[in-house]
């Protein structure tokens, strides 16, 4: 896999909302391209920035251990109360490519969903919602006494 | 071909929970194996459950989802007896569809 630095990435950011500033591709095209690109970010920072940025919410709930003894293996869940959720995205701070995983909420499903990610270390496990076009987002520290990257 | 998921759809009070145990080794691409090579990455980037025409879930998810990865999630408007398709891809082009009837 080729590792896109951190200018790349900014670099494509900017590159699609030009495009989509033109009409040149539909918005839906450039969300999944805008992920891809949010995926391969470094940092949480850019991570974010990525997807749009994202107030603070008492909103979401961030369900996952205070202390995880394996980190291969760390259950994590996201309940949004906010109407129209759209999209969650699970992020881990401290991992070496923070998105983890987003989930898209068609009308009809609950604005909720519980999975499973490894954390190196102990890290902040960041919950961002899209709801109504807007983000939202919480922050859950979680400690981990096994990293989940070593073999 | 992948190993089948492991697939649990239950209906209470209209809402049906859907519990995904999927067989997938998630690498990340960053270990490295005993003589120091490091592992490719093969991971499963893609998810979605579909009741009948109606998609219920779509996910991305990158290599730090867990081995064997879980998932549940919950949506209403279905009834018992319905099949949910949850099918997977992941970035070797691999991909694997299974289907149950909700209960």
């Amino acid at each position: 896999m080729r590792h896109a630095t951190r200018r790349d990435v900014l670099q494509q950011g900017s590159v699609f909302a030009a495009l989509v500033a033109c009409g040149l591709i539909t918005a839906g095209q450039a969300q999944a391209a805008v992920d891809n690109a949010a995926f391969e970010a470094k940092t949480l920072a850019d991570a974010l920035k990525l997807l749009g940025g994202a107030a603070d919410s008492k909103d979401v709930t961030i369900t996952s251990p205070d202390i995880a003894e394996n980190g291969a293996v760390v259950p994590v869940s996201v309940t949004s109360k906010l109407a129209k959720t759209q999209e969650i995205y699970i992020l881990v701070e401290k991992n070496p490519q923070p998105l983890t995983a987003t989930f898209t909420i068609p009308e009809g499903t609950d604005a909720f969903v519980s999975t499973r990610v490894k954390m190196g270390q102990s890290t902040n496990v960041v919950a961002v919602v899209k709801a109504d076009g807007k983000l939202y987002s919480t922050t859950k520290e979680t400690k981990v006494t096994l990293g989940g990257c070593g073999g | 071909m992948a190993d089948p998921m492991r697939i649990r759809a239950q209906i209470k009070d209209g809402v049906t929970d859907v519990r995904v145990l999927m067989a997938h080794p998630m690498e990340t691409g960053l270990r490295k194996d005993s003589a120091g090579k490091t592992i490719p990455a093969h991971h499963i980037t893609e998810v979605k459950a579909t009741v009948g025409a109606r998609t219920v879930l779509e996910a991305r998810w990158s290599q730090a989802v867990s081995q064997n990865p879980f998932l549940q999630f919950r949506f209403s408007g279905a009834k018992a007896g319905d099949k949910v398709t949850v099918t997977w891809t992941d970035n070797t082009g691999d991909k694997r569809t299974d289907e149950v009837a909700i209960s």
